[in-house]
Parts: C-alpha cells; structure tokens; sequence
C-alpha cells in the first residue's frame, strides 16, 4: 500500500487531521510528520495571549500517525477485500510522557514501533520529535480496529 | 470445574477489573462486558495473559466465542486437551 492511500484511507479530517506525510511504513512500525498552523483553533485560547500545542493533541497527533497509520496499513488486505469499507478507531488508552512544548509552525516527526497487533488491538511505542530532533514526548498508545461497512 | 485453572484465570481477570467491579463479583456466569464492565481492548488482554499463563494460542473465533468466564474455561480446556 502505498503512503498516500494510507493517508486518503484516514478516517479525519480538518481541523482534527494531525498526518500530513508519512516518512516510512513498515509492519513493525510508522515514521510520519506534521506542522502545527498558528490558525489551528486552539491556539486561541491554549493558552490565552500564549499559544501552546495542548498535550491532548500532540497525543492525538501520535496516535493518528502512529496507530492508525501504522493499523491501515496492518489491515490492507481486509481492507481491500472490503472496498467500501471505512476503518472505525478507538483509543483504548494512552500514557504519555512530555518533554518539551511545541510552538505554533512547528513541523513535529512520529516515530511508532508495533509492540504487538492482535485481536483487533494495536499497541504502539510512539515518540514525537520536533525539527531540531528534541525529544517533545513519548508513550504507549494501544486502539482496537475494526472495518466499518458504510452503505 | 478445574478449581486451579479458575484461579488463575480469575487472577488473571481481576488486574483488569474497573473501580466499580469487586473480585468476589466475578463468578462462573459472568459476562465480561455486561456485567464486569471489562472493554474491549481490556478483553485483548486478559486473552494475552491467558495465552502466556495457560501456554496456548488463541484465535479471532475463540474471542468472538468468550462472552463468559465460563466460555473461557472451556476454551481453556479445549485448547489444554490439543496439547
């Protein structure tokens, strides 16, 4: 499956669509970018006259790059088997850990690696870097996958 | 009933438990979502467990199949009788 299908077959859309590109897909794992536009909602009021990423959406960033990604791509056969059908995601939890704020146009990479796919449930090691390779946070995302019929 | 073999699986249930649901609540019966509230993703987990505890695969059917602590038993044993 090539990374651009990946990215049409995403369930988001603007202003809650946190993939822009994805660097490498493999079954074992997902490298994927994002830059934060000043225009993004949020900024108005995370946090008032000081804009900052809010953690929930670099976590949310995260997870659509590296478990959802990284599950579309998991799932291609079904999928293809199932055209027509759209992926249903569901976080079921996430432990993150923060190290450094992310500004406004802010371009930040994920980095996700498979701890296992099983069940429909994905886990995934997730880590956030920004452009200048710092490390903004890190975590264990885990989401069930299904195919969704949409007729 | 294998009593070893429920106490373990129970053990293995209990980590997995929400706030709300107590130990003593679960019994040969119960539904693991219905009545002990356990998610889906939580159900992923107790199957791991069971898998790495028991030394046994499972398969897509066998968790389409668990619905109870009782249908876990079986497919426990079943799974224990091929070995």
């Amino acid at each position: 499956m090539k990374n651009q299908e990946i990215l049409d077959l995403l369930p988001y859309t603007a202003p809650f669509l946190f993939v822009e590109e994805l660097l490498e897909v493999t079954e074992d794992g997902v490298v994927g970018a994002f830059t934060f536009s000043p225009n993004l909602d949020f900024y108005q009021g995370h946090f008032r006259d000081f804009p900052v990423t809010p953690g929930v959406i670099l976590t949310e960033c995260c997870a659509q790059i590296g478990l959802v990604c990284l599950g579309i791509f998991l799932m291609e056969v079904y999928i293809r088997e199932n055209k027509g059908a759209r992926i249903a995601v569901g976080l079921s939890s996430s432990e993150m850990d923060f190290y450094h704020p992310v500004l406004p146009n802010e371009k930040v990479t994920v980095t996700s690696e498979k701890i296992y796919f099983r069940f429909n449930k994905l886990k995934c090691r997730v880590k956030m870097h920004n452009a200048s390779g710092k490390l903004v946070c890190k975590g264990i995302i885990s989401g069930m996958l299904k195919l969704q019929d949409i007729e | 009933m294998n009593e070893e073999r429920y106490h373990k699986l129970r053990d293995i249930i209990q980590i997995y438990l929400p706030e709300d649901v107590s130990v003593t609540d679960i019994s040969e019966k119960s539904h693991f979502t219905n009545e002990l509230n356990i998610n889906s993703a939580h159900l992923v987990d107790i199957i791991l467990d069971v898998e790495d505890a028991f030394d046994i695969m499972l398969e897509n059917e066998d968790m389409e199949q668990m619905q109870t602590v009782g249908d876990a038993l079986d497919i426990i044993e079943t799974k224990l009788s091929k070995k």
